[in-house]
């Protein structure tokens, strides 16, 4: 394992009975870099992380975190969790969560200053079923924080924020990773990914089907969005070589393409009175759905 | 690639803050602690004041005192750990401490140190009631060995509890526990003597034997010697709990 590697998985496969999590999957997470870990339901995304975290044993393969085994104390103090499926203690005030939590770790941050870093310090001494669920999610977050780690693993971290919650999230998350953090990200909002990671690994069936930084992912994707007002119908677009699909919205269609020039070569002969033509590249999402689809076929 | 040592003294007060955490917690919930705490002491008053003359003769106070006191540490470890490690385990809170760099042996040392902070209160609010309405004529010495047996006396109850919890779900682990719970107690020998013919049943109970050990360590007349009383419940502990903490590593 190189040194710029904190935690990796090499050739690991993971079974539940029949069904196969992780097949020889392949994964490294790299010094501050943001990792975005993405797929579909059932991708093995969670179990990728249970390994990492000692959570689970291997089949085959081998898990690492910070070059030791994930369940050695040494690796894992190094380490802030945020899981997605934890129900608190209720009675313990939100303080107190986070003391608990930073006398795990040897040089922790004071319950105050994660509080301040995570903006929780309002509800600092509410008993924690008195918080809203996105205030859950945040005090979740100050106990990943709290340690000081260099490894952060954020499994859906903004599920149940506001707006100005989840900015503020990502503002912290960048900070972090300005400040030497590495962090693996879990997520169904593809635009936090989009938004926050260096790195995208994409994940189907147990094993990666693409990995890069988001251009990268964008670039995988041939696949254009034409959008313009015409009278062109619809189903005379949709018959056209290169569509894959047309959608009308009012005047504006919206088409699909894979050979963006061809296309609108043929709208604008077609159509003289053609307005408000727009090329969209892809985005994180529409590489993401193509690559998992093709998995999926 | 560089590890992060832990002073020895952030680690002891890690396992300090869990404890200290825990109790706070029970202590929170009084819909859970209250009976825990009230119904060993309520039920000795009632019986003591419906005996009436009885209690006069100091084995007889004896006995009921003991009797209580086994039935008093038996509730914080068995529902404390039985109901609670299972709502935890449901709840994802034991995996998070599994990913957390938690101290290993820190969650059952603090659920423990629980029980016997509530064994201590226990153990005190029965010693006051053996005195002052119990006819109970211990010594100092003799209430001190009851109580410091009690307070021990709480872990097979714990590793009982954490052997439920650490299989059954949240919604079942309460049941589980009561069905455990009642006929240990009642087939104790702890509050009436049993009828002759059902006497071996109470071999079959844990409190029997602890029942027998603060006889025992009290210097009063006893069935069981305390050298096996206390082999029994040591034995139980470390089963018990070898077989959970196994479950827990390789399951959570």
């Amino acid at each position: 394992m190189g040194n710029h590697c904190l935690a990796e998985l090499s050739g690991v496969s993971k079974r539940f009975g029949d069904i196969v999590a992780l097949d020889g999957l392949d994964l490294d997470v790299r010094r501050r870099e943001l990792l975005a870990l993405l797929g579909p339901n059932g991708a093995g995304k969670t179990t990728a992380i249970s390994l990492l975290l000692g959570l689970l044993q291997p089949n085959s393969g081998k898990a690492t975190l910070f070059g030791l085994s994930p369940l050695l104390l040494e690796a894992r103090r190094q380490v802030g969790v945020m899981m997605q499926d934890v129900t608190l203690p209720d009675e313990l005030r939100v303080r107190e969560h986070i003391d608990l939590v930073a006398s795990y770790y040897p040089n922790p941050l004071s319950p105050e200053q994660a509080m301040e870093m995570t903006h929780t310090t309002s509800f600092a001494d509410r008993p924690y079923r008195k918080l809203s669920n996105g205030q859950k999610r945040q005090v979740q977050f100050a106990m990943a924080v709290c340690g000081r780690p260099q490894l952060l693993f954020l499994d859906e971290p903004t599920v149940g924020l506001d707006q100005q919650a989840r900015e503020m999230l990502w503002a912290t998350v960048r900070q972090l990773v300005a400040d030497g953090c590495s962090i693996v990200l879990t997520t169904h909002y593809l635009e936090e990914a989009e938004a926050l990671a260096d790195r995208v690994v994409v994940l189907a069936k147990g094993r990666t089907i693409a990995s890069g930084t988001v251009n990268e992912m964008r670039a995988l994707v041939v696949r254009k969005r034409i959008s313009c007002a015409t009278a062109l119908p619809e189903e005379l677009v949709a018959a056209w070589p290169f569509v894959d699909g047309v959608h009308r919205e009012r005047q504006r269609l919206d088409i699909t393409v894979s050979n963006a020039e061809a296309v609108v070569r043929r709208l604008l002969a077609s159509d003289e009175n053609l307005l408000e033509l727009e090329v969209h590249r892809a985005g994180l999402a529409e590489a993401f759905t193509e690559l998992t689809q093709e998995v999926a076929q | 690639m560089s590890t992060i040592a832990m002073p020895v003294s952030r680690v002891w007060g890690a396992y300090l803050k869990e404890a200290r955490y825990e109790s706070l917690r029970m202590l929170r919930t009084p819909a859970f602690t209250s009976p825990l705490l009230v119904l060993p002491i309520g039920i000795y008053l009632f019986v003591v004041m419906a005996a009436g003359g009885m209690l006069l003769n100091p084995l007889a106070a004896a006995y009921y005192f003991t009797g209580f006191s086994a039935f008093g540490v038996m509730g914080p470890g068995m529902f404390g750990f039985g109901m609670v490690v299972a709502t935890e385990r449901q709840e994802g809170v034991l995996n998070l401490k599994r990913a957390l760099p938690m101290p290993p042996a820190a969650y059952l040392l603090g659920k423990m140190l629980m029980a016997a902070l509530f064994a201590t209160i226990i153990m005190t609010t029965l010693i006051v009631g053996g005195v002052v309405l119990g006819h109970v004529r211990l010594s100092a010495g003799q209430y001190l060995a009851v109580a410091a047996v009690n307070i021990l006396g709480s872990l097979p109850f714990c590793a009982i509890g954490l052997f439920i919890g650490v299989r059954a779900s949240a919604q079942s682990a309460p049941g589980i526990v009561n069905v455990l719970y009642v006929p240990m107690f009642l087939v104790a020998d702890l509050w009436f003597p049993l009828p002759k013919a059902a006497k071996w049943l109470s071999l079959l109970s844990p409190a029997y034997y602890l029942r027998e050990l603060s006889l025992g360590v009290a210097g009063l007349t006893y069935h069981v010697p305390p050298a096996i009383g206390a082999a029994v419940l040591a034995g139980l502990t470390l089963l018990l709990t070898a077989l959970a903490v196994r479950r827990l590593a390789r399951v959570g």
